[in-house]
């Protein structure tokens, strides 16, 4: 993936905005907080990030290691594509795990891919320097990219968040901290 | 002079009382030269009665009193009515003097199924070249192709299996190769009538193709049989009308025994109820490629069309701009553009331009001169300033494999304004310009993933050149290795 610089002014949009529509996925499997942002592209591939609001970018985490090996058999490391047509990838449902991240504190996290697709690739930049995952969430700290079906890319984001959705649901849980507070 | 010897009258003579044409004759006689051939039909089979009478003749002349001539067609009547207790003997009761009367050029040849008849005479070779000067094409040579109804391959094979039957009883050989094929035979007599008639030679190298397609309404009826016996010869496929097709059936004739085949299809073959008919007359001119070098000078004008999910993105594209132009002159059924790389839709292509190459498919119209070829450039640049093409020329297709060759090893300059979030100072960037053939690996970006393979290329920045312009600004000049994203290199830099 290129590397650009986060824009910090608002007038100035990030490279981000400009080539691709952010997608949601809130508490994903179940979890509270974990969730996710699918940056879609518009030529349908789809970047898997973690969210703003994903309890690993919260202040006072970090990150101990991040591994790729999903099971004693799979690990996303293996994934190999080749030629244009990228035979050879392994195909994720939306719950298929990517990756595991594991905290000092002891939690562990399950990246999930939210969308069907085949793997393209993973981000190898993340294992020997996981502080990048916190630093650039969206950009060079992306999980994963996966390419839809043609037949599916637009179909694949029809039970995603759209960002406003996603910050009204952000919202909602800052609320329902601060009432139960 | 008669191409036919002592020798071959037995064989002649059997194939014209089963129905067989005079010029299928002398193809399984092995006449080899092509003069024969050409002479009329009506002479032809004239000749050849006279040929065969002769034979009569002089046996007779051993006897000292010729007998009179009803005897004489008493005799052949005998050897017509053997034939015809063998099986498949077609000749009906003579009933007068001559034997011309019975193997009138009305009969459809058992062999070729007329192809060796009417459709090779002078009027059928006229009425193909109505349609050829009727088609517009522009030529000084052509190819002419011709397809056969599968089943005469069927009949020749029967054909052979019963002259070379015949000719093992007098004990003489006959090989595949020792009879003339038909195509050999058609050409023969058609490739001298083709020239005459359009004034230009035939050449099997030509791009201009003449084709006529031949079919028969029997061909079903006539393979049936070889269905049955090598059904995995015949294969339904989606893009073929029938299983019986040419290669099909000479792959099932390789296969059968020839026992196999004589008990399933008369030989020597039966007479066909109709003639061949012509299935199609078609002419087609091989692809012309142009080539020359573009500059494009909008930032909203894609290479090619842009269009997704059939809707379209922009109105026009480099490609059209300059084939619709081609396509007119050049009077094409269509054209493929290919250039040497492309650039992203709002980039600009100044310098000399980039190399292009169009190959223009069916095209009518092929020969121009250097000036109108000329005129043909200035016609497109005059129509939009959006674009412009030089070096403009008629090109051969190897010329193309030229153009992507060198795609990779040529090099190109880039010029990039660039835009930083930092205020820099002119001394911040000036360690740009000291960096020379930097190598850098650059995986595919993620913008055109969907169509190239995941790779990492090494590429090299031979040089670089900065210009400030201001606090948040400067322009980066770059000389690099083609197919090196340059767009991707600067946001690295920044």
């Amino acid at each position: 993936m290129a590397t650009e610089p986060e824009a910090t002014e608002p007038a100035v949009p990030s490279l981000v905005d400009r080539y691709f529509t952010r997608w949601y996925k809130a508490d994903v499997k179940g979890k509270h907080c974990e969730d996710h942002c699918i940056l879609q592209h518009s030529n349908r591939i789809c970047v898997i990030t973690l969210a703003r609001s994903h309890p690993v970018l919260q202040s006072g985490k970090t990150i101990k290691s991040i591994s790729y090996q999903i099971s004693t058999n799979c690990s996303r490391l293996q994934n190999k594509v080749s030629g244009k047509f990228k035979r050879g990838a392994q195909f994720l449902t939306e719950l298929a795990p990517l990756c595991k991240i594991y905290c000092s504190d002891g939690e562990e996290y399950t990246i999930s891919s939210c969308v069907r697709g085949r793997l393209m690739e993973v981000n190898e930049n993340i294992l020997h320097n996981p502080s990048l995952l916190q630093e650039k969430p969206s950009t060079e700290g992306y999980i994963a990219v996966v390419l839809p079906k043609f037949e599916e890319s637009k179909s694949i984001t029809e039970g995603l968040l759209t960002q406003k959705q996603y910050e009204e649901v952000v919202m909602k849980r800052v609320s329902a901290t601060t009432a139960m507070s | 002079m008669f191409p036919l010897t002592e020798e071959n009258k037995h064989v002649a003579r059997l194939l014209l009382n089963t129905g067989t044409c005079p010029r299928c004759i002398f193809r399984f006689c092995g006449v080899d030269f092509h003069e024969p051939y050409k002479r009329p039909y009506k002479e032809l089979l004239n000749e050849l009665q006279q040929f065969l009478e002769s034979v009569k003749d002089e046996l007779i002349w051993e006897v000292p009193n010729p007998p009179p001539k009803k005897i004489r067609l008493q005799e052949m009547e005998d050897g017509i009515d053997n034939l015809s207790e063998n099986g498949e003997g077609r000749i009906s009761v003579i009933e007068d003097g001559s034997i011309a009367s019975k193997n009138s050029n009305l009969n459809v040849c058992n062999v070729c199924l007329g192809i060796l008849q009417e459709f090779c005479e002078k009027e059928f070779i006229k009425k193909v070249c109505q349609k050829v000067e009727a088609s517009g094409f522009e030529f000084t040579n052509l190819v002419f192709s011709v397809s056969f109804p599968p089943q005469l391959s069927v009949r020749e094979h029967a054909a052979w299996l019963l002259v070379k039957q015949e000719m093992g009883k007098q004990s003489l050989l006959l090989g595949r190769n020792d009879i003339v094929q038909l195509k050999e035979a058609y050409k023969w007599i058609t490739h001298p009538l083709f020239s005459e008639e359009l004034g230009v030679p035939i050449d099997g190298k030509s791009l201009f193709e003449v084709s006529v397609v031949f079919a028969h309404p029997e061909t079903v009826e006539d393979c049936h049989f070889l269905g049955v016996i090598c059904p995995d010869c015949f294969k339904p496929a989606k893009n073929k009308q029938s299983v019986f097709t040419r290669m099909a059936v000479m792959k099932a004739l390789n296969k059968i025994k020839e026992e196999d085949f004589r008990k399933q299809f008369p030989c020597p073959p039966n007479s066909p109820k109709a003639v061949c008919t012509v299935l199609e007359i078609e002419c087609a001119h091989g692809a012309v490629f142009v080539a020359g070098r573009y500059n494009k000078y909008s930032r909203n004008l894609p290479q090619t069309p842009w269009i997704i999910d059939g809707e379209r993105k922009l109105e026009s594209s480099v490609e059209e701009l300059i084939s619709d132009h081609l396509l007119t002159v050049f009077k094409a059924e269509s054209f493929n553009f290919s250039s040497s790389g492309r650039e992203d839709v709002d980039v600009r292509t100044l310098g000399n331009g980039r190399p292009f190459a169009i190959e223009l498919v069916n095209p009518h119209r092929v020969h121009f001169t250097s000036q109108e070829i000329k005129e043909l450039q200035q016609k497109i640049n005059k129509s939009s300033n959006k674009i412009q093409v030089r070096d403009l020329q008629l090109v051969t297709r190897e010329a193309i494999g030229h153009m992507k060759e060198g795609e990779e090893e040529k090099t190109k300059t880039y010029s990039a304004l660039i835009w930083t979030n930092k205020a820099i100072q002119e001394k911040d960037i000036g360690f740009l310009n000291d960096i020379k053939d930097l190598k850098i690996d650059q995986k595919t970006p993620l913008r055109v993933l969907h169509r190239r393979p995941l790779a990492v290329r090494t590429r090299v920045i031979h040089s670089m050149e900065t210009n400030y312009v201001d606090e948040h600004h400067f322009r980066l000049c770059l000389k690099t290795q083609a197919g090196t994203y340059p767009s991707v290199f600067c946001t690295a830099v920044i």
